[in-house]
């Protein structure tokens, strides 16, 4: 009866802080990391320009409602889930941000109507996911149409702009001063990322959403409410959104209906090539912000390069399909030669 | 152990030689022997019950026979010649159909369009011959004796109908051995009447059909043979005619009963659980019982007789229709998981991979799951803090893993059901109620449960015990129920509780004349 | 047939999803035509009121293709794009190409970019969400890049190419009559085909059809290569209508196909629904969008219309399904009954081992 590759004697104790930390460089999430230094390397010695204070300037303040969003989507996707509105949610809380100002509303109070609204766009989804029992996939796809059809309608073609530069500045001002490179308004995703992470890999919730993903039943059983937490989780996306879009207004001094269309895709794009699984249950923050940048900066790049600026496409596109594809053939293989040593742990069902 | 009992030569059989043979199989998987020198011969025109308490091996034969599994050594012949199947596929193909429990239908397709996919009758132009198919659909029916309509989607047809259709598949595949899996578990007096109707239509096609059941009044009255295996090892094989119920459920359960569980005597003190009538609709009846601090309840039955089902409404996961749930003397709210844990349940699910663990995860947050909320300063969970909580109790409980970082997935049963047994142990309960404790584990680490679980009681842990192997069930228990069917039969304490009468409550061996 | 099944097949056909769509769409026509006549009346009302939805009918029917299968396609308005361009670079480079050559490449080439989506979905075994999202931004990319900022006019292709657009045939239009034709044909293979059958059955439950035998991997390739040939003959049919193609064609796409199939009965979790479900869903969406200008509600509001018919279209269906459970639970021990209906989710494991009891 015995086994292979099992201590007998010694009792097992979790891995010393040291093999953590090395597991942890040599994960996936590393690597993602270590390729957006690798490009900003490559691109600021080929690329005139590119490391260029102004270029990095540009190249945040276009990342940054990616940057934002991506992170509770990090969370409804490792909870299982997705959420396809964000966009859509982005460019409603535009309009109501825009369509208040017109209507002589003070901007902070107009956006805090918007976030509002994402609370409220959160909250539908979550009803008809977790209460209605719908999914996510489908529900997102009516309320993206939703979402945007109400800030079309509201504005149609038009867009507002001219909004108060004090407002303005707070959306594109550079933090240290004229001609430097962070703008002010990374310090909002500064403190959003850490809470995010604090909350995803530090609490009890965070360990709930994981355990969400991975199975829901087991969850279940263990006294976890996964609709409620899943109800959350759609909330934040929401409220995000809605602050994405209060920035972008502010930012391009312009609220339109349309803005961020077609935003969902590289939000999702950014949180799978960051390293989250889209069967939930599996990913991390840092990952998806080096996902985000690394989408910032080809775009930066190829731009620079005098690429046409949407061809970065195909290159999100093949990334994209690359970052599923890797692991599903890295496991693969490791199955294949682990099943040679059976540590004793039957599963009848494989055959 | 008895030899095999010939076949009378009077015994009117259509051919001599058997349909099915298997002789000496043995299949291990890992350290636990699901089958060793297991046997069965079955006849064309004959139908062959199969029987023996859980865990005795029947299903792993069926696979075998099936195809699912290969086996380790022994013979097998199907229609007088030696095979060996790699698939389902292959078995379907040489005339071996298998009907299970859960039907394996296409929900959203009609029922004709079940029985025929992938071979469905199509005219010179490669279309769909649809009239063809409902016609030969009904034919099919009409050979049953059943009369369903071919159109009908299959999801909103009852299981009876459901496993009526995938006997017709059988038979348009033209099979010559049927292979049931407790068909009757589901159905009413009516629908068994109909499917014993077929079944002996088809035994008078010269099909050869097995029928694995627990029900004896169902067994005497279809099956002309019964084969009794135990501990995964054939038994005996007798003609139906010339042997009783009670000489069965001997045979299926002949072994003198453990003295070698780890067992001290403890006086029970204040209850700790009361079950008050408890009903969920298609579930469970009437169930009322006890759990008292320091003793362990066992609650004894066949698979499929409600048991866990009733745990999981006891603990919240499921709801329940009409009846209470007491824990220490306060009421506990139907179908709140989180109020049971808080109230002090916990509850070790019978399927440790798919309810107890989380595979993917590591042993040590697996194990600091329930407890997360706790581990935590200022609502940051305390790495270090999982970390020794896990480490105490993989100690305690004696885990055997790489690393606890490792996932879950990779230790071996016994060992994962350690680190579900730990995971709740952590939360320090008053009532403990563990479904299949030492199910697919090994003997040694079988031996260390059964020594934890005593300790525990012996502590003032309340627990409740469900287990489908009877030696455990007499072993641990202080007292036991017998469940059969959703009903509690009768309540036995340690002493009056022995094989026989435990397995005579838990199946319906009365034999009607 | 006797007179009992003629009322009962009438009552299943009153309650199946294409019905309530078609009605939805007659009481839309006609209120707007109350409103304004000549929303369906006259040479121009009654030509728009098919020419319009043509092109979402075709996409729309390529997207159900796949979903029955249990699967997704993003990627079909970025290969309209591509296809349109395609068409349109092939006029303008080669004037003289016969119109039918250059609806064969168009398809071609769809059924290549197609083949590349069902190959990875199959093979790699990754879900089709994520495949396809990638695709859709490789593919746009590609048409980004190799169109640049060129647009194809009216004047660069043949004349006889941009009147098909417009054509009609007694009064209906050429391409409506294209999108009817590829609606039948392969609403006839899915319906009377055993290839078109084990797409449904692949959808309805993937680990049954793994026991029964059926090759999936096949039928699951098959549905994208068809999804991608529909595109591409969509994107030729848009350089035609339209007669300018930018790199941009086809953007604003995306999700109208689903939405038209989700909207036509065909279920997000596969197995269920028809293409002709799917070919009314679109019907409707497009006339929806013509209508709101007439109706006197701004045209803009017609995405939130179709936002909230695709909510309304997954709740109703849900609710069916729920009351059925439980009208089924109450009579007899039913799969329905049984199962949870939650594990079949997009996001499922293409196939799962059969479910079985530890021996």
């Amino acid at each position: 009866m015995t086994t292979t590759a099992e201590p007998v004697s010694t009792t097992p104790v979790a891995r010393p802080f040291g093999e953590r930390l090395r597991s942890i460089l040599l994960g996936r999430d590393a690597v993602i990391i270590v390729l957006v230094v690798l490009v900003w390397i490559v691109g600021a010695s080929t690329v005139d320009n590119f490391s260029k204070p102004n270029t990095v300037y540009y190249l945040l303040l276009d990342v940054l409602p990616i940057l934002l969003i991506a992170l509770p989507m990090t969370m409804v996707v490792v909870s299982g889930e997705i959420d396809l509105s964000v966009a859509s949610m982005l460019g409603l809380s535009s309009v109501l941000v825009g369509v208040l100002f017109q209507h002589g509303w003070p901007i902070w109070l107009a956006a805090l109507m918007a976030l509002g609204a994402g609370v409220l766009g959160g909250a539908l989804n979550g009803f008809l996911v977790t209460t209605v029992g719908l999914p996510s996939l489908a529900v997102t796809v009516g309320t993206m149409a939703l979402f945007r059809g109400i800030a079309v309608g509201l504005l149609g073609t038009e867009a507002v702009t001219g909004f108060p530069s004090e407002y303005k500045d707070l959306a594109s001002d550079r933090l240290f001063g004229p001609g430097t490179a962070i703008p002010g308004f990374l310090l909002v995703f500064i403190v959003l990322a850490t809470v995010f992470g604090v909350l995803l890999h530090f609490t009890a919730f965070g360990r709930a959403v994981y355990a969400a993903g991975l199975n829901a039943e087991t969850s279940r059983f263990s006294g976890i409410n996964v609709p409620a937490i899943k109800f959350w989780l759609f909330i934040g996306t929401g409220v995000v959104s809605a602050l994405a879009g209060v920035y972008w207004t502010l930012r391009y001094d312009s609220a339109r209906g349309d803005n961020a269309a077609g935003f969902e895709l590289a939000v999702v794009a950014a949180v799978l090539v960051g390293g989250v699984s889209i069967f939930g249950g599996r990913g991390a923050i840092p990952g998806v912000i080096a996902g985000a940048l690394l989408i910032g900066e080809a775009r930066s790049l190829l731009r620079l390069a005098d690429v046409s600026a949407d061809a970065i496409n195909i290159a999100i596109g093949v990334l994209l399909i690359a970052s599923v594809i890797f692991p599903r053939v890295l496991s693969g293989l490791k199955g294949h030669l682990t099943r040679r040593r059976t540590s004793g742990s039957f599963t009848p069902l494989e055959r | 152990m008895m030899t095999k009992v010939d076949h009378e030569p009077d015994h009117p059989a259509p051919h001599d030689d058997p349909l099915l043979q298997l002789n000496d199989v043995s299949k291990a998987f890992g350290p636990v022997i699901a089958l060793r020198s297991a046997e069965l011969t079955v006849h064309s025109g004959s139908i062959h019950a199969l029987v023996g308490e859980n865990g005795a091996g029947k299903s792993t034969l069926v696979k075998i026979i099936a195809g699912l599994y290969s086996r380790d050594s022994g013979s097998f012949q199907f229609d007088g010649r030696p095979v060996d199947f790699g698939s389902t596929a292959q078995s379907k193909s040489a005339g071996i159909a298998v009907i299970y429990q859960e039907p394996t239908l296409f929900p959203d397709l009609s029922v004709m369009e079940n029985i025929f996919m992938g071979r469905q009758p199509v005219n010179r132009w490669r279309r769909l011959d649809r009239i063809a198919m409902r016609q030969q659909t009904t034919e099919l029916f009409e050979r049953l004796g059943v009369n369903i309509d071919p159109d009908l989607p299959a999801l909103g047809l009852s299981i009876a109908d459901q496993q009526i259709i995938e006997i017709a598949k059988a038979i348009s595949l033209d099979a010559k051995l049927l292979i049931m899996d407790e068909p009757t578990a589901a159905l009413s007096g009516v629908e068994v009447e109909r499917l014993f109707a077929i079944a002996r239509s088809l035994r008078d096609e010269g099909r050869g059909l097995v029928f694995i059941s627990h029900r004896f009044d169902e067994i005497f009255d279809l099956c002309d043979h019964i084969t009794v295996m135990r501990d995964g090892a054939f038994i005996d094989t007798h003609l139906t005619t010339e042997t009783s119920a009670p000489e069965i459920v001997t045979q299926m359960v002949g072994r003198a009963v453990e003295t070698r569980f780890p067992r001290s005597r403890n006086i029970p003190g204040d209850v700790v659980l009361e079950v008050s009538h408890l009903r969920r609709a298609g579930a469970f009846d009437d169930i009322s019982f006890t759990v008292r601090s320091g003793e362990i309840v066992g609650m004894a039955g066949l698979v499929g007789a409600g048991r866990s089902e009733i745990a999981r409404a006891v603990f919240g996961v499921d709801s329940y229709d009409s009846g209470t749930v007491t824990v220490a003397g306060s009421r506990l709210p139907p179908g709140n998981p989180r109020a049971a844990i808080r109230a002090g349940l916990a509850l070790i699910p019978e399927d440790r991979r798919r309810q107890g663990l989380l595979v993917d995860l590591s042993v040590g947050r697996n194990i600091a799951l329930v407890l997360r909320r706790k581990l935590t300063t200022w609502g940051l969970i305390s790495r270090r803090g999982e970390d020794a909580l896990a480490e105490q109790w993989s100690r305690t409980l004696r885990i055997k893993a790489r690393d606890l970082d490792s996932p879950a997935g990779t230790l071996s049963g016994g060992n994962q059901q350690k680190a579900v047994i730990a995971k709740w142990m952590a939360t320090g309960p008053r009532l403990l109620i563990i479904d299949e404790p030492t199910r697919g584990i090994d003997v040694g680490t079988k031996t260390e449960v059964h020594r934890l679980l005593d300790e525990l009681a012996g502590e003032g842990l309340a627990i409740l015990m469900i287990s489908s192997e009877l030696p455990e069930v007499l072993g641990m228990s202080d007292r036991v129920y017998v469940l059969r069917e959703g009903e509690i039969t009768t309540e036995l304490t340690r002493d009056e509780a022995n094989a026989e009468v435990v397995m005579t409550a838990a199946t319906r061996s009365e034999v009607s004349t | 047939m006797n007179a009992r099944s003629l009322t009962a097949g009438f009552a299943t056909l009153i309650r199946r999803r294409e019905t309530g769509v078609v009605v939805a769409i007659v009481v839309l026509i006609g209120f707007t035509t109350v409103v304004n006549p000549g929303f369906t009346t006259g040479s121009d009302g009654f030509r728009n009121l098919l020419l319009t939805p043509s092109l979402l009918m075709i996409l729309a029917v390529a997207q159900a293709t796949v979903i029955i299968t249990k699967n997704i396609d993003l990627s079909v308005s970025a290969v309209l794009g591509l296809s349109a361009y395609a068409t349109g670079r092939m006029f303008t480079d080669f004037p003289d190409a016969p119109i039918w050559l250059v609806v064969v490449l168009g398809i071609a080439m769809g059924a290549a970019l197609g083949t590349i989506n069902g190959a990875l979905v199959s093979l790699a075994r990754v879900p089709s969400l994520v495949i396809t999202l990638g695709t859709l931004y490789a593919y746009r990319g590609i048409s980004i890049a190799w169109a640049g900022g060129d647009r194809i006019n009216a004047a660069n292709l043949p004349r006889e190419f941009t009147a098909l657009g417009t054509a009609t045939i007694g009064g209906i239009p050429v391409l409506f009559l294209v999108a009817v034709v590829v609606l039948a044909v392969v609403a006839y293979l899915l319906a009377h085909t055993r290839s078109g059958r084990e797409m449904y059955a692949v959808g309805s439950d993937d680990s049954a059809a793994v026991l029964y035998g059926l090759p999936v991997r096949r039928r699951v390739f098959l549905g994208f290569v068809a999804s991608g040939s529909l595109a591409g003959l969509a994107g030729v049919l848009f350089a035609a209508r339209y007669a300018t193609v930018s790199s941009t064609a086809g953007a604003d796409l995306e999700l109208s196909s689903v939405a038209a199939a989700v909207i036509g009965g065909v279920a997000i979790v596969g197995g269920a629904g028809t293409v002709i479900g799917a070919a009314l869903g679109a019907f409707l969406l497009a006339t929806i969008n013509r209508a709101l200008p007439t109706l006197g509600i701004g045209e803009f509001w017609q995405q939130a219309v179709v936002g909230g018919l695709i909510i309304g279209a997954i709740v109703l269906d849900r609710l069916i399904w729920a009351r059925q459970a439980r009208r089924l639970k109450s009579s007899h021990a039913s799969i329905a009954a049984a199962s949870s209906g939650t594990d079949r989710g997009v996001f499922a494991e293409p196939t799962r081992p059969p479910k079985e009891p530890v021996p």
